[in-house]
């Protein structure tokens, strides 16, 4: 398995455990009032869940074991893939700080920071595809 | 792969770039509040991404790897139709950003999605063997 391809499950396995903390945490609204940062992370846990676990695993895996992109370069761009990792990743942090404080915090900051970390992963998406492509093909 | 596959796949990827592109909208509007509008992206959003991308990359590489029959894959049509069957499903869903259909066209497209599923399941079913059998 490629070096990228470890990286990227691993972090994906990472995500998946943050994902279920925060969900256990989210459960607590059940029997306690949560405080407002916390109530305003539904859609983080989500996301946490369907993107940092389940696209970025798949998006390792796919690296990996999907048909050749050409003999020379059987992955394709294995730099833009590595780029890909990188924004999906601060791209998605950056949500995981920054949805919950808009909500309890008037900075305007905060709102710039989730428009960054939109554009960030909206790159990783489109980087992603872009790499992915060539590799769906017939033999 | 085979052609079946490359479809469902390559459908996929369009559906995740769509779907994110249509994410990072609703998230930078969460944010900057620019263009209040754009919240009406959400149930696509979601529809592409769970239904368009994950079921359907699921379903094409199951079609590509599933062990086969010799060299056959069994009977495809029932999978052929899965394909047709669950983009009109997505397609129906996603009728409701553009047409007002009173919330019908959601459940003809779930209904749709839910034959495509039993379309995909008739053809896989015997397929999930041990290899070689
Ligand atoms: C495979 C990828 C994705 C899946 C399956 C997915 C799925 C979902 C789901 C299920 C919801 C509803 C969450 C809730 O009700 O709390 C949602 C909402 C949302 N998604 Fe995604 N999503 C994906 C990727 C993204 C990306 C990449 C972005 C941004 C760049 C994004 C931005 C949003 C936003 C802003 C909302 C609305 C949050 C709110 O209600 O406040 N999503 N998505």
């Amino acid at each position: 398995m490629p070096t990228l391809t470890r990286l990227y499950v691993k972090t994906s396995l990472l995500y998946l455990a943050a994902a279920l903390a925060l969900a256990l945490v989210l459960a607590l609204a059940q029997t306690t009032k949560l405080p407002a940062l916390l109530a305003a992370a539904g859609p983080t846990y989500f996301h946490l869940f369907l993107v940092g676990w389940a696209t970025q695993l798949i998006m390792g895996i796919v690296f990996w074991m999907f048909p050749k992109w050409s003999k020379e370069r059987p992955r394709g761009n294995e730099r833009l893939a590595a780029v890909v990792y990188g924004l999906l990743n601060v791209g998605l942090l950056l949500r995981v700080v920054s949805e919950p404080a808009r909500a309890v915090s008037p900075a305007a900051l905060w709102g710039w920071l989730l428009a960054l970390s939109a554009l960030l992963q909206w790159l990783a998406g489109i980087g992603f595809v872009a790499n992915t492509w060539g590799r769906v093909k017939e033999r | 792969m085979p052609r079946l596959s490359v479809w469902f796949i390559r459908l996929a990827l369009a559906y995740l770039a769509t779907g994110f592109t249509f994410g990072a909208l609703l998230l930078a509007n969460k944010g900057l509040a620019f263009a209040p509008l754009l919240w009406r992206l959400r149930p696509t959003h979601i529809e592409l991404l769970l239904v368009g991308w994950m079921v359907q990359l699921a379903m094409g590489v199951a079609f590509w790897i599933l062990p086969r029959f010799q060299a056959s894959r069994g009977d495809v049509r029932p999978a052929w139709l899965a394909l047709a069957l669950i983009n009109l499903g997505i397609g129906l869903v996603a009728l409701g950003l553009v047409v007002d259909l009173g919330g019908w066209n959601v459940v003809a497209g779930r209904l749709a999605e839910l034959a495509a599923v039993a379309a995909f399941a008739w053809h896989a079913w015997p397929r999930i063997k041990p290899i070689g059998q």
